[in-house]
């Protein structure tokens, strides 16, 4: 169902013959004309005065909901409210008018920076060694599992082709090894959210690549037996992928690095206040413990003469690996958008900064985990990380964990993640975020009692949100059965062909 | 729920029918996965497969799921309507619904249907 009065028609709908946005002046140098066998008859553009196209756009943009607009406990994601310190950054003229392939010594600048977010991130995970270029976590991921395999390849050992996930992983991790042609092997959880060590145990041979753990989990959850894992996965030859998509929980509090992994990705988008949610760009550096230094991608950011400490600073230039897995990338990783807004969000909240970030995290997660524990059923119900994950259904009624997600959208909330992980049944994935004030956290608590509630007492009013938003509950079938991929069809299109 | 007596069911909500040979995904199965939204077949007339096997990929609104072989055997038909009407698998799971047919299926690891029941009733929660 839609409101009519507030849907906004195209610009094509809007537009009308002979208005006009911009007026070129006459030109002061003699007129050329086009190759007429390049020149098209027909060009439907709308036609529309500028005040038109702004209102247009401004109208639509009124239908978006982002985190500047509102609460986005969107779990796993990591909505944290990105400060706007870090546009002014990214739009400084000296990043943003630099080009990748001008000579090093006119972008030193660049440099200096792309160096120390290698060694910023180095000293965050404790890992060895960093690259930038990744465009976002799934490709970090693939950069990680392909330095996994040129590690054993590089020793000899080519049984191996067997990747360990658990049962709450991320699909983009068994995604990411299974395009390098690996097999996945899947590991279920134990009753307290933790990763099955007698089933990792019996998994764990000489045919294994390694394992694939996000610690914190998609459940919210440290796992307990952390460096148990990590030590199973080492003795049976294996390496050990992090996934960093939360490391928001951890940050200054325990390093990767430290616990015994081999290689992580970090999401700057999700950690360090990359705007993201609208597709992109993200931003995936990969960490890498020693024994994978060598196979890092090229080209890294390195000191190719010292500075000193007085007058004289570093050149800073590109360094290739010696058993580098390659270019991931054409040129350095999502510079501006990404490692420019990061660097300054670092550099902003300093070592006990980063660290108050992971603290209230957690503590703005488990906040309201205590106060939706008596009316949503938690299944994994112990103290938290950054998020947990309840469940959107109660006994004898047939609400599901959808019509709770669009029922919050009248309230003014986002959703929050729903139907994953998997393993927990009408899943609803609850991420605040620290970013957030007790006063948002307690009106987000008290909307989803009320729709508990209103669960028992209307269920209709739930099956039927949303109610107050533009457009009202969309045909999840028919979007996903009836695909709309481009506007039109090319003349020629043969659907048979 | 659903549980028709003269099938056999694998842990992950597979059946199969040893009179037949068919091959499909139970009541419970597509409940939780609610509308089914992309059903691919991964097998092929002819092939010999083992139990355990993956045999086709469904989607639904909510989630993704690999079916696996509930019995080994020789397919003898693949249902590929399913891949046109994949809404098939929620009106009519044990029916209309089957994936493939089994020439001489010798079943994997399954249970009989009032075990499933069992089984299905302890994951309420």
């Amino acid at each position: 169902m839609t409101n009519p009065k507030i849907v906004e028609p195209t610009v094509f709908e809007l537009s009308s013959p002979g208005r006009i946005g911009v007026t070129f002046p006459t030109p002061d140098v003699p007129r050329a004309d086009f190759p007429t066998d390049l020149l098209r008859e027909d060009l439907p553009l709308p036609e529309l005065a500028e005040v038109d196209v702004v209102r247009h756009y401004m109208h639509l943009s009124k239908f978006n909901y982002s985190v500047d607009s509102g609460f986005y406990p969107l779990g796993s994601c990591t909505m944290k409210y990105n400060p706007k310190i870090d546009e002014d950054t990214c739009r400084l003229p000296g990043f943003l008018y630099t080009h990748p392939l001008q000579p090093i010594e006119t972008v030193q600048g660049n440099l200096a920076l792309m160096y120390q977010m290698q060694e910023w991130l180095k000293e965050i995970s404790g890992f060895a060694g960093v690259t930038l270029q990744p465009a976002a976590g799934a490709h970090g991921e693939f950069t990680g599992v392909l330095m996994m395999r040129a590690y054993h390849k590089a020793r000899g050992d080519h049984k191996r082709t067997k990747m360990i996930v658990p049962d709450s992983a991320h699909g983009t991790n068994p995604a990411s090894a299974g395009m390098l042609g690996m097999s996945i092997v899947v590991i279920p959880s134990d009753a307290r959210g933790n990763v099955d060590l007698e089933k990792l145990k019996a998994a764990c041979d000489d045919t294994v690549v390694g394992m694939m753990l996000t610690n914190p989990n998609t459940l919210g959850m440290f796992d307990e037996h952390v460096e148990e894992i990590v030590k199973i996965v080492h003795d049976c030859g294996g390496l050990m992928y992090g996934d960093g998509a939360n490391l928001n929980a951890l940050l200054g509090i325990v390093r990767p690095g430290d616990l015994g992994f081999d290689v992580m990705h970090f999401n700057l988008h999700k950690t360090f206040a990359v705007p993201h949610g609208g597709g992109g760009p993200g931003s995936g550096p990969v960490g890498v413990s020693q024994r994978l230094l060598d196979f890092l991608p090229e080209p890294l950011v390195g000191i190719l003469e010292d500075g000193d400490d007085e007058e004289q600073a570093p050149l800073y230039g590109f360094v290739k690996p010696p058993q580098s897995i390659g270019r991931m990338k054409a040129f350095h990783g999502h510079f501006g958008g990404g490692l420019v807004r990061a660097y300054t969000y670092i550099a902003m909240h300093g070592p006990d900064g980063l660290k108050d970030i992971a603290q209230y995290a957690v503590l703005n997660a488990n906040y309201l985990l205590a106060r939706l524990r008596s009316t949503y059923h938690v299944p994994f119900d112990r103290i938290c990380m950054h998020e947990f994950v309840a469940e959107g259904q109660f006994e004898g009624s047939d609400v599901r964990a959808l019509d709770i997600a669009k029922r919050l959208m009248d309230y003014d909330f986002h959703p929050p993640t729903n139907y994953f992980p998997l393993i927990v049944h009408e899943a609803l994935m609850i991420e605040p975020t620290e970013t957030e004030n007790k006063d948002t956290l307690d009106a987000f608590a008290d909307a989803l009692i009320k729709i508990a509630e209103e669960a028992k007492s209307q269920p209709e009013l739930l099956h039927e949100a949303p109610h107050n938003t533009p457009f009202g509950r969309m045909d999840e079938v028919k979007a996903a059965r009836e695909l709309v991929l481009c506007c039109w069809l090319p003349e020629d299109y043969n659907e048979n062909a | 729920m659903n549980v028709p007596s003269n099938l056999k069911y694998t842990k992950s909500d597979e059946w199969f029918d040893p009179s037949t040979g068919n091959l499909g995904i139970t009541d419970y199965a597509q409940s939780q996965l609610s509308d089914i939204v992309f059903v691919e077949l991964l097998v092929e007339v002819g092939e010999e497969i083992s139990a355990g096997k993956p045999i086709a990929s469904v989607e639904s609104v909510k989630a993704s799921a690999e079916i696996y072989a509930a019995a080994g055997g020789k397919v003898a038909a693949v249902n590929s309507a399913l891949v046109d009407k994949p809404d098939t698998l929620n009106s009519d799971p044990f029916g209309e619904g089957w994936m493939i047919k089994l020439e001489g299926g010798a079943e994997g690891d399954v249970m009989d249907a009032a075990a499933y029941t069992a089984y299905c009733d302890g994951r309420a929660h």
